[in-house]
């Protein structure tokens, strides 16, 4: 009879650590999913925020035709990657976007009148925020994925990881070439 | 990171029961040294009541009753963008779902904190004058490190340990003057309390008493190096979070050079705080007093981070080490893993406008001073030397000085009469004027709507909003 007792509250013991593990390995691979799609936001504000950019600074910038089409061409470029692409070719066309808003933002500086203008001066401070914002939902990102990446690998959660196939998440890694080299600024 | 929360949990349960001891100790014994023995059961019975009512309050009201002590307006996106954005930021970087509300106090002292016991319901809160001083960088470090006050769940628990140092303390301070006037009483006039005092042993009593003096000591200690080590912690996660150490270096070497004290603190919320609010104080209690660990020994550690290029929780703990001896902060279960997580490079490299760091401190404001400042009195210098205080209500443009009868006008905005239907459109979100005639004294005005605000020397802001109806007020200053 006892032991029939121990054995029944060992199981029981171990049923409830069981599902706690379970529960926190869901909640992890939930938190790895919504940053994910965290990321997607940040860089949907990013698009629709180009558009306000080049309508304030067309009316400033009137022989920088060549920029203001590599920024709209770029952004509906990583549209279309986030419309259908992987996430290789997503990673790459909004690398290349920002590496062309980057650029124009250069440009910006060869005008004092519209660096001074208020409507520009709060679109810069949104594009300024954006810009950290996918950094830093990227590296939120990251984390998390290692969060949930350290627990399938350890004892005792990976026991748990792999009976009910908890597969490992892949880092967010991007090839960015236009960030790595530094922008080419000429005064001649 | 977020075993640093479990952690912070286990740790802080311990701690809690200790201190939880030390109360119903003290009650107890006190109860026990009144009346033998029913007195026992009363004092845990007080003691237990007294702590409840008070966390209780804490938990539901505490959030709400600090922002208003500290007089914090919440202010929107549209009128703090570059704020807002910077919280919003950190919301993303922590992977937090839930947005901490902003508060902006019309303060020149730079300071900030986060309240928040359930995080559900947090705000983060700066001061004017922190707005106006530091750049983006420094921004980001400073509310940087207030979210990982929140996510660290250090707002809970430095409360209620706050709660519980406060009972405690009351509770002893009771004891002793009570039975300093119980003794005194019962020679005298005091027929009841005497001859309950009477029933006593004497050896309870001494019990009671050393138990009175230790048992603040104790919770006290406790509570300062908690509170300090907090502090650190939520450096380690809040450049954890931006990957810049520097920001939050320069930002607290900023704060730390301007001697003005934060007018409206409380002293429960003090380890909250980015930079310890009374550290300019002459009243700061006795000993082991420092909610905040020294600002050169974090800025030190910061700094070691950002030279040596790297922002982990591992670096911290090393980089911690070296400033201030062998000793372990974080838990083992933090420096597992072997991550490298390389510094980023800060976006403003120049410094931003350096505002007035005069080190002289702006006039004492009385008490009475400060209500009348709230509920939106203005304040006029007379020429006389009489400092004529304004009600909300006067309702006219000038008035007399009752001591050498000379006509003042009572400053207001310039303009801005329809602000109800503007205040939100405008992008700069400046609906009325209030030009400074004198911005090295301290000034103030009536909004639209009545209200009164104060301007101190060192407040070189360009926004004010008005605490009643809202507006946006723009400052300008002479050229």
């Amino acid at each position: 009879m006892i032991f029939v007792v121990i054995l029944l509250a060992v199981v029981g013991i171990f049923i409830i650590f069981f599902v706690g593990i379970y529960n926190r390995l869901v909640g992890l691979r939930n938190r790895v999913k919504n940053s994910w799609s965290q990321i997607d936001v940040q860089l949907k504000r990013r698009h629709d925020l180009i558009p306000n950019l080049v309508e304030t600074a067309k009316g400033f910038m009137k022989h920088e035709n060549e920029t203001f089409v590599a920024v709209t061409e770029a952004r509906s470029k990583a549209m279309n990657a986030g419309n259908s692409g992987s996430v290789k070719e997503i990673g790459q066309a909004e690398a290349d976007l920002s590496g062309s808003l980057a650029k124009f933002l250069l440009t910006v500086e060869n005008y004092p009148e519209l660096k001074a203008n208020q409507n520009f001066l709060a679109l810069q401070e949104e594009l300024t925020s954006t810009e950290n914002r996918i950094a830093f939902s990227r590296q939120a990102y990251n984390d998390d994925v290692m969060m949930f990446n350290n627990k399938i690998e350890m004892f005792p959660s990976n026991i748990v990881a792999g009976m009910f196939n908890f597969e490992k998440s892949e880092f967010f890694e991007i090839e960015n070439k236009d960030e790595r080299e530094a922008p080419k600024v000429s005064f001649s | 990171m977020w075993e640093l929360v479990q952690q912070n949990k286990r740790k802080s349960q311990i701690i809690f029961a200790g201190m939880f001891l030390l109360l119903m100790g003290l009650s107890v014994s006190i109860g026990l040294a009144i009346e033998y023995p029913v007195g026992g059961y009363w004092g845990a019975f007080v003691g237990f009541i007294l702590w409840a009512v008070q966390s209780a309050v804490a938990y539901f009201f505490g959030d709400q009753i600090v922002l208003r002590v500290s007089q914090a307006t919440k202010v929107s996106k549209e009128n703090y963008p570059q704020l807002h954005n910077i919280v919003e930021e950190m919301k993303i970087a922590a992977s937090q779902p839930y947005m901490p509300e902003v508060y902006v106090i019309n303060d020149e002292a730079m300071n900030a904190f986060a309240t928040g016991i359930r995080p559900e319901k947090s705000a983060i809160c700066v001061t004017a004058g922190l707005l106006e001083s530091l750049n983006r960088d420094e921004l980001q470090g400073v509310v940087a490190h207030e979210m990982s006050h929140i996510i660290n769940r250090d707002v809970l628990f430095m409360t209620f340990a706050g709660v519980m140092l406060g009972t405690i303390n009351m509770i002893s301070k009771g004891f002793i003057i009570g039975s300093y006037s119980g003794r005194r009483g019962s020679y005298s006039r005091r027929g009841r309390l005497g001859s309950s005092a009477s029933k006593s042993h004497p050896a309870l009593m001494l019990i009671a008493l050393v138990f009175a003096i230790i048992a603040p000591l104790l919770a006290n200690i406790f509570y300062f190096a908690i509170s300090r080590k907090r502090e650190y912690l939520a450096d380690a996660t809040a450049v954890r979070l931006t990957r810049y150490p520097e920001g939050l270096a320069s930002a607290l070497e900023r704060i730390s050079g301007t001697a003005t004290n934060l007018v409206m603190y409380n002293s429960i919320t003090a380890p909250m705080y980015i930079i310890n609010p009374m550290a300019y104080s002459d009243q700061a209690s006795v000993f082991s007093s420092s909610t905040h660990p020294p600002t050169s020994e974090r800025i030190g550690i910061l700094r070691a981070l950002q030279n040596g290029g790297k922002v982990s929780f591992r670096d911290y703990q090393a980089a911690y080490a070296k400033q201030c001896g062998n000793k372990k902060l974080l838990p083992d279960s933090a420096l597992k893993n072997k991550e490298q997580i390389a510094v980023r490079t800060g976006m403003v490299a120049a410094a931003g406008a350096v505002a007035g760091g005069v080190s002289k401190k702006g006039a004492v404001r009385g008490v009475t001073d400060l209500i009348m400042a709230n509920s939106g009195f203005v304040f006029l210098p007379c020429s006389c030397g009489l400092k004529i205080k304004v009600p909300p209500t006067l309702g006219k443009s000038n008035t007399q000085c009752p001591r050498c009868g000379k006509f003042l006008t009572v400053p207001s905005v310039t303009s801005g009469i329809n602000h109800k239907s503007e205040k939100t459109e405008n992008i700069d979100g400046a609906a009325a004027t209030f030009v400074r005639k004198n911005p090295d004294s301290w000034e103030s005005f009536n909004c639209s709507c009545g209200f009164g605000h104060q301007l101190s020397p060192l407040f070189r802001g360009r926004k004010v909003v008005c605490r009643k109806c809202k507006a946006n007020i723009q400052i300008d200053y002479p050229e």
